[in-house]
Order: structure tokens, then C-alpha cells, then sequence
């Protein structure tokens, strides 16, 4: 088989939330010039929540948005920039105006699975301005595959030059993934992709499923490194896909090098399916929440599997991380 | 005699405050306007025997003497078309779009300023919400570094209006607890849940104060609470202050009357609320 894949690399972005959105200039730097030579279409930096996400409820970033976009930026020649863009967090005044003016290429605008319509001027903006705009549909486990379905064409009428799923919290079954992309790919006009989260170990299985089912974009990280349990380890797609014959373009031997420098120089404590991803999967919880949730549960002493349950059982959706201390509260009290 | 009002947009805003205004002792609503006459809220409308049409601002600026005071519940856009219109007809306007064009009101902290001025801005939701509570713990704590607002609101709460403004929204919520705090350090966020049922409105308000008096701020928090309450009786504080690494974090809940919208939607009652509570104080005030 010759069809071509497209590999999107979210390790600058998704695992910001593995290290508390603490990335520094220089591993920026580092990371972006030996990407740059491995033929990956595009990277994607930033806090974890994407442009204008830097909170006390997410957490604070430790550099700007314009250090971060301007510093990859700086050291790509290849490569495209991309970005993550949630409404409610972001606005097109504050933040991708001044994006794209800083050079970024690809704006990747998201909603909870179920609330496409909040993109429509984000995405209109980006087209507008002549860059690749992506509508990416979060926590998608939370909705059928007919409403998203019904979210991605929305999204595709406004203009999204492809669909993007996210299983935010690992939670899919081959299945579940294989349904979904089926369907969208069969009744979309632009491409599809998919982005895995590993709680449940099945990261790459899924991302491959997906493949099979017709997705043409698949996110992933190099050492997983991303929320939670991680994501699809991107060089572990890399040999796969090179060994069933897909055509990526990327030089694995470079992309191992990058690798390896994320786990020399980036990675505090090494990316692994910890009990609370695997009980943040079960809960259906986005994968980002836990390292509030283990601070919180400690401080407030109680279990963080009982919060992540309760999380999942209120149905919380990213940009909820306010929720954590409250329901903390509640089960101290219970206790 | 009732002070004459009107009401510009005919969605889930503008009815809902239809239903609030009959029920009010010092307002009448003389004019329901928009641009479709078989619009759900138009269909209610015609079901309570108020006179309607489908000719948006033009009905008052072909019969100004139908109101003194107008509620513009359309859209930021057309409330910038909408004032200069509604100046010019000496009309007094109390607007829940995000235009940001008027004063900014919160009943329970500037009522009487408000009486001074002839377009009064609603903010938004979450800044009705959260503004007074930060408001009040401004007035005890004079070095807060930093002031966050994360509100969530029910997907079904959130009509087409309110989604495609969610920028301005977010923009016009920070200018206006910047305005008020006199805190120039501030950020807001908006989630949409979509769980059924339907949660409630959810604001948590976090202030980066460094040694702060929680006994002070707490009491300080619980009277506007109660102030607050006063108009919007499904206002409650949810999540008390707590001190927890290096901020002040409480969470509000806010339940709707259920008027014309279910209870969940507490974000267009506190915001609509607050709007009958600004018109009934020009209304108690003309009378005197």
C-alpha cells in the first residue's frame, strides 16, 4: 500500500500538560531543529490547552505564547507550525491575530465533541487570513458517532480543512474508533484524523485502526509525551507505518534522534500508564486532569480514583478543572 | 402609572424578559420587536397580548412614543446600530449584548451611578455572575495580584447568539472586572457542558492575594451573596472561599426562576434579572 499519511506532532503542545505548561526556550529550540529534519509535516507548541490557555485553572505558562510560537517558529524551515485554539479559552482579537502574524501555519481550532458551533468564527478568521485551518472535536467518547458526524460537517461548512477526533481521555476500544472514523471519512470531503490518548495501552492500536478505517491524519508524540497516560508514540507509528508500507515521508533515523532528545533533556519523569489514567479512562475524565487531581486528592486527602469517578460521573468536560476541588471538598466531608 | 418599555430581539433573552417584565409592579411592556412574527418567543408574545412586530427598530423609530426605555437583547452589532438610533429618540437603553457601549451596570454594585446615564451594558452572564464577588473582595483586599473566572454553563442554556459571540464575551467580561477590581491583571474562560440534565450555571472565581482574611473575605462575600439574591433568587454560593495554593477560590452557583427558559438556564436569568432590576430603579425613580 502506497496511501499517503499525514504524521501531526503534538509533543511541544499535548505534553506541556506532562510538565505543567513549564517548556523552555532552549528545549524549543532543541526539539524544533531536529524535527526539522525528519520530513514531519507539521509541529504543534504551546500550553496544553492551546493559544491563551495559561491559567491558575489549567495552569500557568512558563513562557509567552509569542516566546513559544516565535522561538519554533525561529528554528523551523520545513516543518509547519501549528497551533491548538479553543474557543472560550482563546479569542481572535487577543490571540490568533497575533498568532499568525508571529508565523504559525496551521491553526487547529477545537470544541467539546458536541459544540462545533463555537468555531465558526475562529475558523472563518484563520481561512480568511490564507492559513490551514483544522476543526478538532475534544473528548469525542462523549457523543455518537451520528452527532459527530453532525459536528464535523458543521465544522467542514465553516470552513475546517480537516476533522480531527481526540480520545481526551484514552478511553476507545478498537471499535469505537473504527465506527467513528468509518463514518466521518465515508461522509466527509476533507481529511480525517484522529489522536489517541494511551491510558488504556491502546494508543498506537487505535491510531492504526483508525488508518485502516480511512484517517489520513494521525497526531502522536515522540515518547508519548503528552497528557496523562501520553499519546500515540509518534516514533513508534513512524517504523510501523514504514513497515506496512505507508508512505510518510519521514526519516526515521532522525525522528529516533528527536526522541531521544525529548527524553534526555524534556522529560521529568518517564510517560507510563499510571493508576490514575487507567481509573481517568474508566471515568471517560480528559486525560489533563490529572496531575490536579492527585494534587488536590492529596491535599485534601482524599482518593483520586473517587474524584476521578465522581468527575466522570458529573459528566465534566475539559476547562472543568475548577470542579476537582469542590467535589474534593464534598468527599472530605462524606468521609 | 407602569414606566413603558420595549424590547428589541425576540429569542430566549428577550422573552424570557417579557415574561419577568409582566410580572413586575413598575413595568409594562409596550412593544415586542423583531424580525419574525412566527418566532417562538414572537408565538408567546402574541399568546400574552403584547403588541408585536417584525420591523425590529423601526417600530420605535416610527412610533417613538410607545416607550421610554428599550432592553436590546439582538446582538453586539446591531446594538452599536440600535444606540445611535435610540440616542437620537432620547430613549433610555438597558443592553445584553456584549457591544460594551454603555456604562457597565451590576445592580448590587452601581445602581444609582447607573441612573445617571441613558445606555446601561449588561456585561454578560458570568460577569454578573462573578464581577460582584470580586468587587466586594477588592473593597477588603487592596493588593490582589491577579482575578480568574471560569464559568460553565449548559449547552442547551447557550442559543446561537451567545456562541457566536464567545470572544466578546471573554473580552467584555475581563474589561469589566478590570473596570471594577481595578485589578489590571485578569483573565476569563467559558466552558459549554453538555451533560443531561442540564447542569446549573457554574462560576468559580480564584484571586491570587498574597495573606489574605478569609474571615473578612467570607463575610465580605456572604452580604453580596444576599444583595445579590435580592434580584436573582437562584443565586448561591456553592464552593466557600477557600485558601488553597496561593489563591482565594469560591464557586457560585446560579438556578433560573424558569420563566420562559428552564432552570438551568441560570445564565440568562441573572443577566436578565439584573436588567429588570436597573429598569424598575428608572421606573421608582421617575415616579418621585
Amino acid at each position: 500500500m502506497t496511501s499517503k499519511i499525514k504524521l501531526y506532532d503534538v509533543t511541544l503542545r499535548d505534553g506541556s500538560h506532562a510538565i505543567s505548561h513549564q517548556l523552555s526556550e532552549q528545549q524549543i529550540e532543541a526539539y524544533a531543529q531536529l524535527i526539522d529534519k525528519t520530513g514531519i509535516y507539521a509541529i504543534e507548541v504551546g500550553h496544553g490547552n492551546g493559544l491563551g490557555a495559561s491559567s491558575v485553572l489549567v495552569g500557568k505558562s512558563k513562557l509567552s505564547d509569542e516566546l513559544i510560537i516565535k522561538t519554533a517558529k525561529n528554528n523551523l524551515q520545513n516543518t509547519k507550525l501549528g497551533i491548538h485554539v479553543i474557543p472560550g479559552f482563546a479569542t481572535i482579537n487577543k490571540d490568533i491575530k497575533n498568532a499568525l502574524s508571529w508565523g504559525v501555519d496551521i491553526v487547529r481550532v477545537a470544541s467539546h465533541c458536541t459544540e462545533a458551533d463555537t468555531t465558526e468564527k475562529h475558523i472563518g478568521y484563520v481561512r480568511e487570513k490564507g492559513k490551514e485551518a483544522y476543526g478538532l472535536l475534544m473528548m469525542s467518547h462523549m457523543a455518537t458517532p451520528e452527532i459527530l458526524l453532525d459536528e464535523a460537517i458543521k465544522m467542514q461548512t465553516y470552513g475546517a480543512e480537516a476533522i480531527v477526533i481526540l480520545d481526551s481521555a484514552g478511553s476507545y476500544l478498537p471499535n469505537d474508533v473504527r465506527e467513528r472514523i468509518s463514518l466521518l471519512s465515508q461522509n466527509l470531503n476533507v481529511p480525517v484524523g484522529f489522536h489517541a490518548h494511551n491510558n488504556l495501552g491502546l494508543a498506537i492500536s487505535n491510531s492504526l485502526v483508525a488508518i485502516e478505517a480511512g484517517a489520513q491524519i494521525i497526531d502522536g508524540a515522540v515518547k508519548g509525551f503528552g497528557a496523562g497516560a501520553g499519546n500515540a508514540q509518534l516514533e513508534v507509528l513512524v517504523a510501523l507505518l514504514e513497515k506496512m508500507k505507508y508512505n510518510t515521508n519521514i526519516d526515521l533515523y532522525k525522528i529516533l534522534d528527536a526522541a531521544d532528545m525529548v527524553e534526555n533533556k524534556l522529560i521529568k519523569e518517564p510517560i507510563s500508564i499510571s493508576s490514575l489514567s487507567i481509573v481517568s479512562a474508566i471515568a471517560g475524565v480528559f486525560s489533563g486532569f490529572s496531575k490536579h487531581v492527585k494534587r488536590v486528592s492529596k491535599e485534601f486527602g482524599v482518593d483520586p480514583r473517587d474524584v476521578f469517578m465522581e468527575l466522570g460521573h458529573q459528566k465534566i468536560v475539559a476547562g472543568q478543572e475548577d470542579t476537582i476541588i469542590d467535589i474534593a471538598i464534598k468527599l472530605q466531608k462524606r468521609d | 402609572m407602569k414606566l413603558k418599555v420595549a424590547i428589541l430581539g425576540t429569542g430566549n433573552i428577550g422573552t424570557d424578559l417579557l415574561i419577568k417584565i409582566f410580572r413586575s409592579k413598575n413595568l409594562e411592556c409596550t412593544l415586542f420587536s423583531g424580525r419574525n412574527l412566527n418566532s417562538k418567543g414572537m408565538l408567546k408574545a402574541m399568546s400574552l397580548g403584547v403588541p408585536l412586530s417584525d420591523k425590529g427598530i423601526e417600530a420605535i423609530v416610527e412610533n417613538p412614543e410607545c416607550c421610554d426605555l428599550v432592553f436590546d437583547a439582538t446582538s453586539a452589532a446591531s446594538h452599536i446600530l440600535h444606540a445611535a438610533v435610540l440616542k437620537k429618540l432620547g430613549k433610555i437603553v438597558i443592553d445584553l449584548t456584549p457591544a460594551k457601549l454603555g456604562l457597565f451596570v451590576i445592580p448590587s454594585v452601581n445602581l444609582t451611578e447607573a441612573l445617571e446615564y441613558d445606555n446601561l451594558n449588561m456585561i454578560t452572564c458570568g460577569g454578573q455572575a462573578s464581577i460582584p464577588i470580586a468587587y466586594s473582595i477588592s473593597q477588603v483586599e487592596k493588593h490582589i495580584e491577579y482575578i480568574e473566572l471560569v464559568s460553565t454553563i449548559a449547552s442547551k442554556s447557550a442559543g446561537p447568539g451567545t456562541r457566536a459571540n464567545i470572544d466578546e464575551y471573554i473580552e467584555t467580561t475581563e474589561k469589566a472586572l478590570s473596570h471594577f477590581t481595578e485589578c489590571k491583571n485578569v483573565k476569563v474562560i467559558l466552558n459549554l457542558n453538555p451533560a443531561q440534565p442540564s447542569i446549573d450555571m457554574n462560576t468559580t472565581i480564584y484571586l491570587k492575594i498574597n495573606n489574605p482574611n478569609m474571615a473578612l473575605i467570607s463575610e465580605e462575600v456572604k452580604k453580596m451573596v444576599a444583595t445579590i439574591k435580592a434580584y436573582v433568587p437562584g443565586y448561591m454560593l456553592a464552593l466557600e472561599p477557600v485558601y488553597d495554593n496561593g489563591l482565594v477560590i469560591l464557586s457560585i452557583k446560579v438556578q433560573g426562576l424558569g420563566d420562559y427558559l428552564p432552570k438551568y438556564a441560570g445564565n440568562l436569568d441573572i443577566i436578565n434579572s439584573a436588567a429588570i432590576a436597573i429598569a424598575a430603579e428608572f421606573a421608582k425613580n421617575r415616579k418621585q
